[in-house]
């Protein structure tokens, strides 16, 4: 089992240079346009623009292959599974058929359909980037402050920032329980019929909850000590004020919002069609 | 909402995160249909949203998955994140009848709890993720639909079956109320 979760990365660059609060609106901003639009023409801007970023972020592909090699899976099998179970979907949006190769039944192949799974395609492509640049390069306390700082009450900033730095710490644990029920004899691989293993994951998972249980209470004891969420505000140690370049990069990213948006919906569909 | 969390809830909204990012990413148990996987995590959303209420189980639901997503896949498929955060607010909300911190959890809880997670993840699964991916994702109707059924039964087992066990061993370790008798 290895240890392949994403996390903060040190790096020197632009874009770690820019605060939590920026690149936390811009992801927003990002994922929200990728989500919204179906136009070709503002994705593949996405997709450059997201590529040159990621370029200025110093954030070599070997730290994130192993995600990309699962992404890439998981898109294959999708693609597969829309062709299988709506070939005709472009051809429904997009309102014409253009035929490459006659198959059996509606399983032909058209244009259409290739260029409507194309886009679904570049969709993800648009928000992988912004969303692993912003996990890479920005530290888990400023992130909790950034939270904070768009409007989020502190106290889930804290509970998100609680669950960032426990992550390993549960992984650990989790660790320490698999191999131990394993040495009595718990086997967890595929070789066990589905309902031991069912039996056998939960006498892994009900140490782990109850461990985590005790967890909760200590902490909070501790935090409540420290008269935790007394006031209504609280100050942040890794917050970082915006700089011009902050405020540069967000004026960009809202008139990039806005431009999408208006060539996106000005002909009333989300869909760009070329056909 | 804002104010009136308690700091149990906020470090159980934490710590609860964490334990469903790690549920989610090495305890799975491949069903043998493909790309379908019992899901600890889910059933795990359940006792939690069971033991610290509504407002916890809710983002559990919301930031736990929104963080395995980002930390396993880079991308968040925020129409079954939305999805958690429903199932972890509605069981949080129709379970809060069980008394499971005074021990109590006989036939009658077993039944109420699994009534309440039935419906909400079949509305949730069923209904409500489909209907999100094609509003957000424009993905084909029957292949949205079918997704969110064989996940919906999936976590439905996974929640009836380790959900219940977790729950039935967390009211052992509690006393139960009324358990002390007056010596003659």
């Amino acid at each position: 089992m290895a240890v392949n979760i994403l996390g903060y990365m040190e790096r020197t660059s632009p874009i770690h240079k820019l605060s939590g609060i920026t690149k936390l609106i811009v992801f927003l901003i990002w994922s929200s346009v990728a989500m919204l639009t179906y136009d070709t023409r503002v994705l593949l801007v996405l997709l450059i623009a997201s590529l040159v970023i990621f370029q200025l972020s110093k954030i070599q592909l070997k730290d994130i292959s192993f995600v990309l090699i699962i992404i890439l899976a998981f898109l294959a099998l999708n693609n597969v599974a829309i062709y299988l179970f709506s070939p005709q979907e472009g051809v429904q949006i997009y309102g014409s058929s253009h035929v490459i190769w006659d198959g059996i039944g509606r399983y032909n192949l058209t244009w259409e359909q290739l260029f409507y799974q194309m886009n679904i395609t570049l969709k993800y492509f648009v928000v992988i980037p912004a969303a692993l640049l912003f996990i890479l390069t920005t530290h888990p306390s400023e992130f909790a402050a950034s939270l904070n700082k768009v409007g989020i009450s502190y106290k889930i900033g804290i509970a998100v920032s609680l669950a960032l730095r426990y992550i390993p710490d549960i992984q650990r644990d989790f660790r320490t329980i698999a191999q131990v029920q394993q040495t009595r004899g718990i086997d967890l691989s595929k070789n066990e019929k589905l309902t031991k293993r069912l039996k056998n994951v939960i006498s892994i998972m009900v140490p782990l909850i109850f461990s985590s249980l005790d967890r909760i209470e200590v902490i909070s004891n501790a935090m409540e000590l420290r008269s935790f969420g007394k006031h209504k505000q609280r100050t942040w140690y890794s917050a970082r004020p915006l700089l011009k370049a902050d405020v540069f990069t967000l004026m960009i990213s809202l008139v990039l919002f806005i431009a999408a948006m208006v060539i996106t919906f000005h002909d009333g569909t989300r869909f760009y069609n070329p056909f | 909402m804002k104010g009136n969390l308690s700091i149990r809830t906020i470090v159980a909204i934490g710590i609860g995160a964490a334990v469903y990012v790690i549920l989610g990413r090495f305890l799975t148990i491949p069903t043998g249909i493909p790309n379908t996987n019992i899901e600890t995590a889910v059933a795990f959303l359940a006792f939690m949203a069971v033991l610290f209420g509504p407002v916890a189980g809710g983002l559990i639901g919301l930031i736990g998955h929104a963080l395995k997503d980002v930390l396993l896949w880079g991308s968040i498929w925020w129409s079954w994140v939305f999805v958690s955060l429903f199932i972890g607010l509605f069981i949080g909300l129709f379970a809060r009848r069980i008394a499971i911190e005074n021990g109590e959890f006989g036939t009658k809880q077993i039944i109420s709890f699994n009534v309440v997670q039935v419906i909400v993840q079949v509305i949730g699964w069923f209904l409500l993720a489909p209907l999100l991916d094609i509003i957000i994702y424009a993905e084909p109707a029957n292949k949205v639909f079918t997704q969110g059924a064989v996940a919906g039964v999936s976590n439905i087992i996974s929640v009836g079956v380790i959900g219940t066990i977790l729950l039935a061993a967390y009211a052992k370790t509690r006393t139960k109320g009324n358990s002390l008798s007056k010596e003659a």
